[in-house]
C-alpha cells in the first residue's frame, strides 16, 4: 500500500524559545529551523527574539547575532558574506535566497527561516547538495578543445565572449534547482536549472568543439525535458541570472538541430 | 583518545585547501599519475579566491609593449625590497604560460577587439621599470576569482581529483621533523580521518579574520599556518597585513582595485583627489599601502567624509556607462547591496580593509617549506601554495593581481615537484600513534570544553586587538598594548566554552578549532610587528618612519607555542633564479 501520512520523525515540533535579554524596545523574531541527526529528535522550529537596534541589514547578520550570542549551536553554512561563494543559500520567508544578501527589511513580520526545500537536511540550516554536484560533474563542465596552439590564447570575438554573460556568473548555490517543483519530484534525474545552465554555459562556448556532443548527452526526457518552464529558477536566482531562458535555448538548439 | 572511532587513508600526495592554489596544484599532481587527494573544509567552489575582482597579471602585451622582467621590478618594488628575487623572477616568467593554461581551461576573460584576452591597468603596474601605465592585468570582468575558481575545479573533476569536502582539518602528521600527513575531521558524519602521504601541501588562505574589519571570508581563518605553527614550525613575514584601499565603508566588502584601473579616483571631503599630492606619478593606481595610507592620513587630518569623517569617497558615476555595465558588474552589484548606492551617480563610501596576508609558510621558489633553522633546509614531505606561503613573492606588500598570478604559477610549481620527489605506490612506514593522541587530545578538551567565556566574545575580543593596535599605522605603544592585550584573550581560552558536543556539523566547535587557529597568527602578527623597527611596505611605524636595509632587509621568522613567541630573522634572497634578469638592488620607493 501506499503510504499517506508522512514518517512520524518528519513532523516538525514547536521548539524552544529565546526571549531577548538585552531589554532592547526593537524586537524581531526569528524563528529557526532546527534537526540535529545525532540526538535522535523530532526536527522543530525555534524562536528567538533578535535586537535589532545592534543588527546590520541582511538576514545573516540575525543568523550570526543569534549564534554569537543567543545560541552557538546552531548550524548554517556562511562564508564570504557577500553573495559569491553560494554557502548561505536556505529558504527565508517562502522564498530562496542568500542569506548575506536578503534584507530582513523585506521581510514583513516574523523572519522564517528554513534549510533549502526539498534537500535531505544534514543538520539545521545545511543541506546536503551532493546530488546536485554530481549532476553538475555529469555534464563535464570543462573546455574541450582540439586546439593545437600552445603558447597563445584561443582567439574569441567580444560578440562570442557575451554569449558566456549571464551563464559562468552563476554560483552554485542551488537556489533555482531547490525551487523548482520538477526538479522536486525528478530530482535524481532531471539534472534542473542550476546544472542546465551549466551545460548551456560550455555549449555556447565558441572555444569549445564539442557542442554537438554536449547537446545530445542532454536531450533526454527526463534530464532536460522534465522542465515545465514553471520559472521559478529565474525568480529564485540571487544572481539576477535566468536559467529558464538557458533551458529555453536549449531546447531552441535541439528542436533546429 | 580511543573513543573516536579513526579511519586511515593513504595517498602519494594530499593537498589541503581547494581554492586556487589547491586546485591547480591537485589538477597537476592527478595530471603526473599521483595518487592525490585533495581536502576542504567547503565545497571547492565556495573558497575565498570566488571573491578576487579585478584580474590576475601576466606580461602578456595584449595591449601594449610589455616585459616579464618589467613586471618583475615591479614586483620587487612594490615589495619594497624583502621579496625573493629568485622566487620573483619564477613568478613573472611563468605568468604568461599560467595564464594561457587557464584560458585553455576554459577561464572565460574579458576580450580585446581582435579576441584576445583583455588587460587593464592595475597598481604598481608600469612599462619600462616605472616609466609609465601598461595594462598587465587580465580579466574576467571583475569576476576573475570566480571565473578561475569554477574552472579550477572543473579540470579537476576532469582528472578525476578525490576530494573530501568539508572535512576539517586538526593537525600535521609529524615524524622526526618530516611531514607524514594530517588529521581531519569529517563533518558530514562526525568521523575521524588519518591522511597518510609522503608529501602534504598546505594551501590554506590567509587568516584576515584575525581583524575586525576585512576583505576575508568568515572561513579565512589561516588553519594551515596555525597547523605549522603547533608542529613548531615557524612562520615568516607576519607582521605584513594588506589593507585594501577601498573596502565598503562600514560592512568592508571589497570594491576591486580595478574600479581604478577603469578611470575611478579617490575624493576627500573637500572634493580633492588627494592621491594627486601622495603619488604623483601613479595618482589612484600607486601601490596599495601607499594608497591606504594616505586615505588613512586624509582621514585622521579631519578631511574624511560622513558623519564621523571617518572614510572618504570612491567616484566612477564619471565613467562611460557601458565600461561600468560591461567591465564592473560585480562591484556595481556589491556596492548596491552594501552601500545602498547607485554607482552611476554616487560615489561609494570606502575605507582601508585588511585584506591579504603577504606572511605565512616559509618556502623556497619550489613550494618546499623551510625549518627557518639554517639557511635553506626544508621540511621533508610538506610544502606550502598560496596566501597561506610566504615564497615569498609579495614581501612586504602584494601588488593587486599578483595574488591570483601567485596561486597558479606556483600550484603548478608545487605539483611539477612533489612529482619529482614521490614515486607513485611507495609504501607508509609506520609512524605509531603518538602524533594521533596529541591532536585528537586537544580536540577533545576543547570540545568538553565548559567555562564562561564564549568563542565569539574572544574572537571579537582578538579582532578588536588586532584592529587597534596592529592597523595601518603602528607605534611602540599600540603594539606593545597589542602584544598584552592579546596574551589576555589567549588566556581566556583556559575558560572557553563548546555548547554543541556533538560531532556531525558542529559548527560550535569548528568556529573554536579556528578561532585556536586565528589566536596563535594574532601573536606571532603583533609580535612580529612589534619587533620589526623599521617602516617597509603594509608595516609603518610611526616611530621609525624609514626603511632600514641595513638591519631589517630580513625576513622575520617567528616560532609560537602556546603565546611564547621566538622571532629570528632570515637573509632576503638577493640573487635572481637565471642570468636572464639581474638583480634589483633596494631604492629610494616612490610612485
Amino acid at each position: 500500500m501506499v503510504q499517506i501520512n508522512l514518517p512520524k520523525n518528519s513532523k516538525v515540533q514547536k521548539g524552544n524559545y529565546y526571549q531577548d535579554k538585552t531589554g532592547s524596545k526593537n524586537i524581531r523574531k526569528a524563528n529557526v529551523y532546527r534537526w540535529d541527526p545525532s540526538n535522535g529528535e523530532n526536527p522543530r522550529v525555534d524562536t528567538y527574539e533578535v535586537d535589532m537596534d545592534n543588527c546590520p541589514s541582511k538576514v545573516l547578520d540575525i543568523l550570526n547575532k543569534i549564534k554569537n550570542e543567543i545560541d552557538p549551536s546552531l548550524a548554517y553554512r556562511r562564508s564570504c558574506a557577500h553573495g559569491v561563494c553560494g554557502s548561505c543559500a536556505m529558504n527565508m520567508d517562502g522564498k530562496n535566497g542568500l542569506a548575506c544578501t536578503k534584507p530582513h527589511s523585506e521581510i514583513e513580520g516574523d523572519i522564517n527561516i528554513y534549510p533549502l526545500p526539498h534537500l535531505k537536511v544534514k543538520k539545521d540550516l545545511i543541506g546536503d547538495l551532493s546530488g546536485l554536484y554530481k549532476q553538475y560533474e555529469s555534464i563535464e563542465p570543462w573546455l574541450k578543445t582540439n586546439t593545437k596552439v600552445e603558447t597563445t590564447e584561443i582567439i574569441q570575438s567580444k560578440k562570442d565572449r557575451k554569449k558566456l554573460d549571464g551563464a559562468y556568473e552563476c554560483i552554485m548555490c542551488a537556489c533555482c534547482s531547490t525551487s523548482c517543483p520538477s526538479y522536486w519530484w525528478n530530482g535524481d534525474k532531471y539534472l534542473g536549472p542550476a546544472v542546465l545552465l551549466q551545460a548551456y554555459r560550455w555549449i555556447v562556448d565558441s572555444r569549445d568543439d564539442e557542442k554537438k556532443e554536449r547537446l545530445k548527452k542532454v536531450a533526454d526526457e527526463l534530464k532536460l525535458y522534465r522542465c515545465h518552464t514553471i520559472m521559478n529558477c529565474t525568480n529564485a536566482c540571487p544572481k539576477g541570472l535566468n536559467p529558464a531562458k538557458a533551458i529555453a535555448e536549449l531546447k531552441k538548439m535541439l528542436a533546429t538541430s | 583518545m580511543s573513543a573516536y572511532k579513526i579511519i586511515d587513508h593513504e595517498y602519494d600526495v594530499i593537498v589541503l585547501g581547494a581554492g586556487g592554489s589547491g586546485l591547480r596544484a591537485a589538477v597537476g599532481l592527478s595530471e603526473a599519475g599521483l595518487k592525490t587527494a585533495c581536502i576542504s573544509k567547503v565545497f571547492p567552489t565556495r573558497s575565498h579566491t570566488s571573491a578576487a575582482q579585478g584580474g590576475i597579471s601576466a606580461a602578456l602585451g595584449n595591449m601594449g609593449e610589455d616585459d616579464w622582467r618589467w613586471h618583475m621590478y615591479d614586483t620587487v618594488k612594490g615589495a619594497d625590497w624583502l621579496g625573493d628575487q629568485n622566487s620573483i623572477e619564477y613568478l613573472c616568467k611563468e605568468a604568461p604560460k599560467a595564464v594561457i593554461e587557464l584560458e585553455k581551461y576554459g577561464v572565460p576573460f574579458s576580450r580585446t577587439d581582435d579576441g584576445k584576452i583583455y588587460q587593464r591597468p592595475f597598481g604598481g603596474m608600469t612599462k619600462n621599470y616605472g616609466n609609465g601605465i601598461v595594462q598587465r592585468t587580465c580579466a574576467a570582468a571583475d569576476r576573475t576569482g570566480h571565473a578561475i575558481l569554477h574552472t579550477l575545479y572543473g579540470q579537476a573533476l576532469k582528472h578525476n581529483t578525490k576530494f573530501f569536502i568539508e572535512y576539517f582539518a586538526l593537525d600535521l602528521l609529524m615524524k622526526s621533523g618530516e611531514c607524514k600527513g594530517l588529521i581531519a575531521w569529517n563533518l558530514n558524519d562526525g568521523t575521524i580521518h588519518r591522511f597518510r602521504a609522503h608529501i602534504t601541501i598546505i594551501a590554506t588562505g590567509g587568516y584576515g579574520k584575525a581583524y575586525y574589519s576585512a576583505t576575508s571570508a568568515h572561513t579565512c581563518t589561516g588553519d594551515g599556518n596555525a597547523m605549522v605553527l603547533r608542529a613548531g614550525l615557524p612562520l615568516q613575514d607576519m607582521e605584513f597585513v594588506q589593507f585594501h584601499p577601498t573596502g565598503i565603508y562600514g560592512h568592508g566588502t571589497l570594491i576591486s582595485e580595478g574600479v581604478r584601473g577603469e578611470g575611478g579616483y579617490l575624493v576627500n571631503s573637500k572634493g580633492e583627489r588627494f592621491m594627486e599630492r601622495y603619488a604623483p606619478k601613479a595618482k589612484d593606481l600607486a601601490s596599495r599601502d601607499v594608497v591606504s595610507r594616505s586615505m588613512s592620513i586624509e582621514i585622521n587630518e579631519g578631511r574624511g567624509v560622513g558623519k564621523e569623517q571617518d572614510h572618504v569617497h570612491l567616484h566612477l558615476s564619471h565613467l562611460d556607462k557601458s565600461i561600468i555595465e560591461s567591465r564592473l558588474p560585480g562591484i556595481t552589484e556589491a556596492a548596491r547591496l552594501f552601500a545602498n548606492v547607485d554607482v552611476t551617480k554616487e560615489p561609494i563610501p570606502v575605507v582601508p580593509t585588511v585584506h591579504y596576508n603577504m606572511g605565512g609558510i616559509p618556502t623556497n621558489y619550489k613550494t618546499e617549506v623551510l625549518t627557518g633553522n639554517g639557511s635553506e633546509k626544508t621540511v621533508p614531505g610538506l610544502m606550502a601554495i598560496g596566501e597561506a606561503a610566504c615564497v615569498s613573492v609579495h614581501g612586504a606588500n602584494r601588488l593587486g593581481s599578483n595574488s591570483l598570478i601567485d596561486l597558479v604559477v606556483f600550484g603548478r610549481a608545487a605539483a611539477m615537484r612533489a612529482a619529482e620527489l614521490v614515486k607513485t605506490g611507495t609504501p607508509h612506514e609506520d609512524i605509531g600513534e603518538s602524533e594521533t593522541e596529541k591532536c585528537l587530545e586537544r580536540f577533545d578538551k576543547l570540545r568538553k570544553a565548559n567555562g564562561e567565556n564564549s568563542t565569539s566574545e574572544l574572537r571579537l575580543a582578538m579582532q578588536k586587538t588586532m584592529q587597534s593596535k596592529c592597523a595601518v599605522f603602528r607605534t611602540e605603544k599600540t603594539l606593545k598594548e597589542g602584544v598584552d592585550e592579546i596574551r589576555k584573550t589567549y588566556d581566556g581560552m583556559d575558560s572557553i566554552s563548546v555548547k554543541d558536543k556533538s560531532l556531525i556539523f558542529n559548527t560550535d566547535l569548528v568556529e573554536t578549532l579556528e578561532f585556536d587557529n586565528l589566536i596563535r597568527q594574532a601573536i606571532t602578527t603583533v609580535d612580529s610587528a612589534y619587533n620589526r623597527k623599521e617602516s617597509r611596505g603594509a608595516h609603518a611605524r610611526e616611530d621609525f618612519p624609514k626603511r632600514d636595509d641595513e638591519k631589517f632587509m630580513q625576513h622575520t621568522i617567528a616560532w609560537c607555542k602556546g603565546k611564547d613567541t621566538k622571532i629570528g630573522y632570515r637573509p632576503v634572497t638577493k640573487t635572481t633564479l637565471t642570468n636572464e634578469v639581474q638583480y634589483f638592488p633596494p631604492q629610494e620607493r616612490v610612485y
